[in-house]
């Protein structure tokens, strides 16, 4: 689990030296690489102990890769003033993701920074 | 026969002795030397996510919501706290700055003040059982965490009850604290559960049933100073988030200090002389502010099916 930091109105996605910690650890993730891409929403799921945001990338050549990325759970991030809520995306959403990827190579991550349809960036910050 | 009563009279005073020895040790604690920079297990490129000491530039945090997402007032600048009230520690408390990784949330990497972060002097004092037991359990987090889907922690295999002294050494957040003549009751938010403290003069069992949260008897030591006393825990939990094991002869004390009215410090200190050589505090003097009275508590649940859910679509896939 981890927080949200909203800032409303920045749009840039900043330096990647910025804090991330989940409630299961990072031991599955690499953590010296930090993978941004965009995509397309397709399901947002609010959950205990994570919240997962799946949404497909889609290359140039048309292939559609179908990624999952777990974020924290909604109960974690009230003091930072982030609410998880089941309004914040939906499908068909457009947003940038910059993740920590498995280290295995499937596409499964856990999110840093988000970028939301309006242009809010949420971080990722606290466990 | 005369050879084994000679011996048990050496032995019984030796005993004695070493269990008066043991009882004086002063307990282990870590606040005795000031690191600076990020502590070994934040430190490499590998290791970079692990801490919160580096901020966003740009990014601010918003006014606190609570669960309700209700904004929480912030505390009034420059006004001096009222004294602390006479027996009464009843409240909301939530935690109050950030540990040594920037965490408001106390106990990510075990134990408040014995993380598991690569510090040796951070390291409970182990008996050899105690040492086997510790490398037995799999943890998520700290210097022998491996990836959540071959962890053996029960809390984040099977949604286990954290149970006592976890609760307090797991993720401390925020508590709320009832107070009757007869009890004191903690309401803790992971698990929505509550543990109710004794406070009206009985002993401790003296062989009881253990349960996942033990049992408790407080007293006040002086006006604004309450002395829990625990036992009877569940040998099967873990203290902590890095695996630290107990085992059923656990005693715990905790010590709830109010400081002024809006202030309080909590320092638990474990005491299992079939795991560790001598007690060892967990947490020690961890500041706690005050809440307003209309703070509604997080509800954190660990739910089967969620994670379930979590296992099979993120844990799973990428230890394969």
């Amino acid at each position: 689990m981890k927080s949200f930091v909203f800032v409303v109105t920045s749009f840039v996605l900043l330096a990647a030296s910025a804090p991330l910690l989940a409630h299961h650890g990072n031991a599955a993730y690499d953590a010296a690489k930090e993978v941004t891409v965009m995509g397309v929403v397709t399901e947002w799921i609010v959950a205990n102990p994570h919240s997962l945001l799946k949404f497909d990338v889609t290359d140039d050549k048309g292939n559609v890769v179908h990624w999952i990325v777990e974020s924290g759970a909604a109960s974690v991030n009230q003091a930072r003033g982030v609410r998880l809520t089941k309004n914040l995306l939906k499908p068909g959403d457009k947003v940038t993701v910059t993740m920590m990827v498995a280290k295995n190579g499937q596409p499964v991550g856990r999110i840093h920074q988000l970028v939301l349809p309006d242009g809010r960036l949420m971080v990722n910050d606290l466990p | 026969m005369q050879n084994f009563l000679a011996r048990a009279m050496i032995m019984v005073p030796v005993l004695m002795l070493s269990s008066f020895a043991r009882a004086q040790a002063p307990p282990q604690s870590s606040g005795t030397k000031e690191h600076k920079g990020l502590p070994p297990i934040c430190q490499g490129e590998a290791n970079r996510f692990n801490c919160a000491s580096a901020k966003v530039e740009g990014t601010k945090d918003e006014p606190a919501v609570d669960s309700w997402g209700r904004p929480v007032a912030p505390p009034a600048q420059g006004q001096k706290s009222a004294p602390a009230p006479r027996h009464d520690i009843s409240g909301t408390w939530q935690v109050d700055g950030a540990d040594e990784f920037g965490f408001r949330i106390i106990g990510v990497f075990g134990a408040g003040s014995m993380p598991s972060d690569g510090y040796p002097e951070h390291e409970p004092p182990y008996t050899k059982e105690g040492l086997e037991a510790y490398h037995r359990n799999k943890p998520v987090f700290g210097m022998t965490a491996v990836p959540a889907a071959q962890t053996n922690d029960p809390l984040d295999k099977f949604c286990d009850p954290p149970g006592f002294p976890r609760d307090d050494l797991h993720r401390l957040d925020s508590v709320e604290l009832l107070q009757t003549p007869q009890q004191v009751v903690v309401l803790y938010p992971r698990d929505k559960h509550w543990r109710v403290i004794w406070a009206d003069g009985r002993e401790l069992p003296k062989d009881p049933d253990p349960t996942w949260d033990g049992y408790s008897i407080g007293k006040w030591v002086d006006d604004t100073t309450f002395v829990v006393q625990t036992n009877g825990t569940d040998e099967r939990t873990w203290l902590d988030n890095a695996g630290r094991p107990h085992s059923d002869a656990l005693r715990v004390e905790e010590r709830f200090h109010r400081v002024d009215h809006d202030h309080m410090q909590l320092t638990v200190t474990l005491d299992d002389p079939k795991m560790y050589t001598k007690p060892w505090v967990a947490l020690d003097k961890q500041a706690l502010k005050l809440m307003p009275p209309d703070f509604s508590l997080n509800e954190t649940r660990c739910s089967p099916s969620e994670l379930a859910n979590y296992d099979s679509l993120v844990s799973s896939p990428i230890v394969k």
